[in-house]
């Protein structure tokens, strides 16, 4: 009873629509920006290194890692944001881990996650 | 002054806003309440009315029995008085019922409980002192540390921070958000923590 009170909150806010995400995916997240006036889209294109604050819950986020400029960059997204329009999925990635930290310590064609087979 | 309601507190959880913010929010589950009493200025030398709180049915003693029957709405196992003016009074009956629907989202609120026990802290739980090293020789670890002087003043002054019993004690949070009203679940939504364990009883004012 209590716990379903608090459930029913979260999953009010919850977004089913974003649950294929796995780590290792590469990803574009489609973030709202409001500028002033305007909401203009930002897209933030890049792998998931890291899920993380559970997954059965509105609370879960994800890392997702880039190279820009030649710097790695990484971004933190809470997964039921009403300000992430969508996600689309790129390709999935072949990885063993959830958490794909050693990806911070790896550069150009190292950094590359092998895409999966699907087919 | 407004009559309050008494709650449950259920736990915390997190709520989006609409431009993203998050709002760490806590869950209580509050009322219906009922009044079972209105006290007045002749005969009890002050204004108030008393609600109830979960409907109790077993294990009632007949004392106990004969205080509800006045309000006729069945007996109650938690009990509290809140403050109404004289002219506020007349706007409650004995019976009636009291729900979150007297909240509405934006409102500040009050809300007491009692705090998580500790049992016998230590001076840096209690007080929050900051304790020595850890390490390299230290054995200054979670220490008091010295209590006073010498002869001058020859005693250690009165409230001096020490080590004892902490926790569980009545704390009330001022202007609490209310974030969100659900009369469907009894259930209100504010923004921030609340005093007290999971389960445990608050009561809410305006």
């Amino acid at each position: 009873m209590t716990t379903n009170i608090i459930q029913k909150i979260e999953n009010q806010q919850r977004r089913i629509d974003h649950y294929f995400v796995k780590p290792g995916d590469k990803i574009e997240v489609h973030t709202r920006i409001i500028e002033g006036e305007k909401v203009r889209i930002q897209i933030f294109k890049g792998d998931v290194i890291a899920i993380k604050n559970g997954r059965d819950n509105n609370r879960t986020t994800i890392t997702v890692r880039k190279f820009s400029g030649g710097y790695g960059v990484e971004k933190i997204f809470p997964l039921h944001s009403p300000m992430i329009e969508k996600i689309e999925l790129v390709n999935r990635g072949l990885v063993r881990r959830s958490k794909l930290y050693y990806q911070r310590l790896r550069k150009g064609n190292a950094a590359r996650i092998k895409p999966k087979n699907v087919w | 002054m407004a009559a309050g309601l008494i709650g449950r507190k259920l736990g915390m959880t997190q709520i989006f806003k609409e431009d993203g913010v998050v709002v760490p929010v806590t869950v209580i589950e509050a009322g219906p309440c009922f009044v079972i009493q209105k006290k007045e200025t002749e005969k009890d030398g002050y204004t108030a009315i008393q609600v109830g709180f979960e409907r109790k049915e077993k294990n009632v003693k007949r004392p106990a029995a004969g205080h509800f029957k006045k309000a006729g709405c069945g007996v109650f196992g938690k009990l509290k008085e809140f403050r109404v003016t004289a002219s506020e009074l007349g706007n409650y009956e004995l019976g009636s019922e009291l729900n979150v629907t007297m909240f509405k989202a934006g409102e500040k609120v009050r809300i007491t409980g009692f705090t998580k026990g500790r049992g016998f802290a230590g001076v840096v739980k209690r007080w929050g002192f900051g304790g020595g090293r850890t390490t390299h020789g230290s054995k200054f670890h979670r220490r008091t540390g010295s209590v006073g002087q010498n002869v001058n003043p020859g005693k250690i002054w009165k409230g001096k921070h020490m080590p004892g019993r902490y926790g569980n004690e009545q704390v009330t949070v001022k202007n609490l958000e209310v974030v969100r009203v659900v009369p469907a679940d009894n259930t209100i939504v504010v923004k921030g923590a609340v005093p007290g364990s999971v389960g445990s009883i608050v009561y809410i004012k305006k």
